[in-house]
């Protein structure tokens, strides 16, 4: 019933039909069991909507090409770094940002659609729905960065931290949208329908995306703007992640000092929305 | 003996306002089908969210085989099936995702589901569409794919909410013959429904709720008889003449008249008969009816008999009530009319 079962899906063994239910150790297997089963369930959703998919990543992609191609020219980030290679750290968080807009939309539809009713008269986990959610958008996201890094390096990102920097950046944006999926989710289980849930998701990441370092430097910024971009939460992983994939010395500061904040703003969401969705999801 | 479903008192406000039960109370012996039958509204849907865990009630108390729907949720939901308008089944899956799905979360083995998925698609006749994402399905079979999930893991107790609802007659006759196997087999069910024809076709007994009540509860051929066997409708050109009409026809049918706009609406045993007397009786009051028709007795009916019986035992005019009969309908509590049919 935990948060705990929900981050760390990892065995997912089948028990017994036995019907009633297991205490301890037996109940955290169901749980888990039960949210693989809800995560499988939204992932195969995903495969059966091709034009969903097949648009939800031309967006990013096209991101991608926008701000090389077209913005890129206009925009200096200095210090002898490649426009592009300044941009990706931008494009990975913006990608799973406006991706996190689908969690909301799913989960409403769900509820509008009567299936989380269907699920309520089940005798399986209370928590197996949001995680089952957040893991399937998890997987997509690892799918899209996948694209992204993907699309990147064809258009002349150079990996210059190496691949170890490159994967150690890629988990921190996938620990980061897994929290933020969670904020989703409670914006989705609030919506009156999935519509609405879109509608509103947008107008909550429009800024924190674009008043942020993500595609411009903070440099060009007035100094008020500059504040918020540096230290709202997306800033602040962009700036640890581009620490990681650029090397320290593209980035001022440490990047230890920047993994740390990022990290405890993962936390910070994890322990504030987690329970947030999860009593949003008790109370609908 | 253990009753399958029984529900107690129970009470339900949404927000402030929406009182969507009132103290509704019935109870549904094991291996039986109990109707609940109501117009759209009447808080039928609530009460079956209530009994199937989905909703807790404000106050009153609800049971599945004795176990209480609050405090024993868990338990209950390994007991029961719902299939109906609000549970859903997921429509980009294929139906055997669906089947598979519900049995993994019911907890039952990877290959226990398989064979049960292969039962159930048959049983139901989707066999060929086992494979096919639901999106690809046709109203009816979607219904019984919906049904079919219910019943993966054989529940004890199945409710069903409107389940035929918006399909057409070959597929409501499916479904009714597959609810008739069921109770074959032992399970309980608590059906809902708006038509008096599927809760006298299908159910053992039969609770007509309105306004988030019980107003009347009885076997199908109890109810049935304090109705009358079917109804004449008398249309006039206006509600004066219709006044007229129904004090002119006041002692032929098997209950009193009711007016209902310009149109009388009468009850009455022997249809024909009573049809030839009423045109009789119109013609020697020199009144012309626009409109005649002979017809089985509906929802609305079994309403109006029930409200017009609360009047009679008021005391007031059984056929003088003309302008307020439509108001009537809509609004005045008709808890007095329980007793009536309640018991033989």
């Amino acid at each position: 019933m935990s948060i705990t079962t929900v981050i760390a899906p990892g065995a997912g063994l089948a028990p017994g039909a036995d019907p009633a239910m297991p205490g301890g150790v037996g109940r955290l297997r169901w749980a888990v069991a039960d949210a693989l089963t809800v995560t499988k369930r939204n992932l195969i959703a995903y495969t059966r909507i091709p034009e969903a998919l097949f648009f939800s990543t031309l967006q990013p992609i096209m991101f991608v090409l926008l701000f090389r191609y077209v913005f890129g020219g206009a925009i200096h980030p200095g210090d002898g770094l490649s426009y592009i290679d300044f941009l990706m750290a931008g494009i990975f968080v913006q990608s799973v940002g406006f991706g996190g807009i689908g969690t909301a939309v799913g989960l409403a539809d769900d509820l509008q659609k009567g299936l989380i009713e269907r699920f309520r008269t089940l005798p399986m986990a209370r928590s197996a729905v949001l995680a089952g959610r957040t893991t399937a958008d998890l997987v997509r996201n690892v799918f899209v960065l996948l694209l992204m890094t993907g699309v990147g390096a064809l258009v002349g990102f150079s990996f210059p931290n190496g691949a170890l920097g490159f994967i150690a950046a890629c988990a921190l944006v996938l620990l980061f949208a897994y929290a933020l999926l969670w904020g989703f989710a409670v914006i989705g289980l609030t919506a009156p329908n999935s519509e609405t849930a879109q509608v509103m998701a947008f107008p909550i990441l429009f800024p924190l995306i674009f008043a942020s370092p993500a595609f411009v430097p903070l440099s060009s910024m007035p100094n008020w703007l500059r504040w918020f971009a540096t230290n709202q939460p997306l800033g602040a992983v962009i700036t640890a992640e581009r620490s990681l994939m650029l090397g320290g010395a593209h980035v001022p500061g440490s990047t230890a000092g920047h993994v740390l904040v990022a990290l405890a703003w993962c936390v910070g969401f994890l322990v504030v929305l987690a329970p947030l969705a999860v009593w949003r999801y008790r109370k609908t | 003996m253990t009753l399958a479903i029984e529900a107690r008192d129970l009470r339900k406000t949404f927000g402030r306002e929406v009182r969507a039960l009132d103290g509704v109370s019935f109870a549904v012996e094991e291996g039986t089908v109990f109707g609940l039958l109501g117009p759209n509204g009447a808080g039928k849907t609530t009460a079956v969210r209530i009994l199937t865990t989905i909703l807790s009630p404000d106050a009153g108390a609800g049971f599945v085989l004795g176990h209480d729907v609050v405090t024993e949720a868990n338990r209950v939901r390994t007991l029961i099936g719902l299939a109906g308008q609000y549970a859903a089944v997921d429509e980009n899956l294929t139906g055997r995702e669906n089947l598979t799905m519900v049995g993994r979360l019911n907890h039952m083995a990877r290959d226990v589901v398989a064979t049960r998925a292969n039962e159930l698609l048959a049983q139901f006749g989707l066999s060929d569409a086992g494979d096919r994402p639901l999106k690809t399905y046709s109203g009816g079979m979607r219904r019984r794919l919906d049904v079919a999930a219910a019943l993966v893991a054989r529940p004890k107790v199945l409710f069903l909410d409107e389940p035929t609802t918006g399909l057409d007659p070959q597929s409501r006759a499916d479904v009714w013959e597959m609810i008739r196997e069921l109770v074959g087999e032992g399970t309980s069910v608590l059906l809902t429904t708006q038509y008096l024809e599927e809760a006298d076709t299908l159910a053992q007994r039969i609770g007509v709720v309105d306004h988030g009540r019980v107003i009347a509860e009885g076997t199908p051929t109890q109810l049935k008889a304090d109705l009358g066997a079917t109804v004449l409708d008398v249309g006039f050109a206006d509600v004066s003449l219709a006044t007229q009409g129904a004090g002119v026809l006041g002692a032929v049918g098997a209950k009193s008249p009711t007016v209902v706009g310009t149109m009388v609406e009468l009850p009455v045993d022997d249809g024909p008969r009573v049809a030839m007397e009423v045109l009789r009786l119109l013609d020697q009051h020199a009144l012309v009816p626009t409109t005649f028709r002979i017809r089985e007795p509906s929802l609305d009916d079994v309403f109006l008999v029930l409200t017009g019986k609360r009047t009679e035992t008021d005391g007031d005019e059984p056929t003088g009530n003309s302008n307020d009969g439509q108001r009537r309908r809509r609004h005045t509590p008709v808890a007095a009319a329980t007793s009536d049919g309640g018991t033989p």
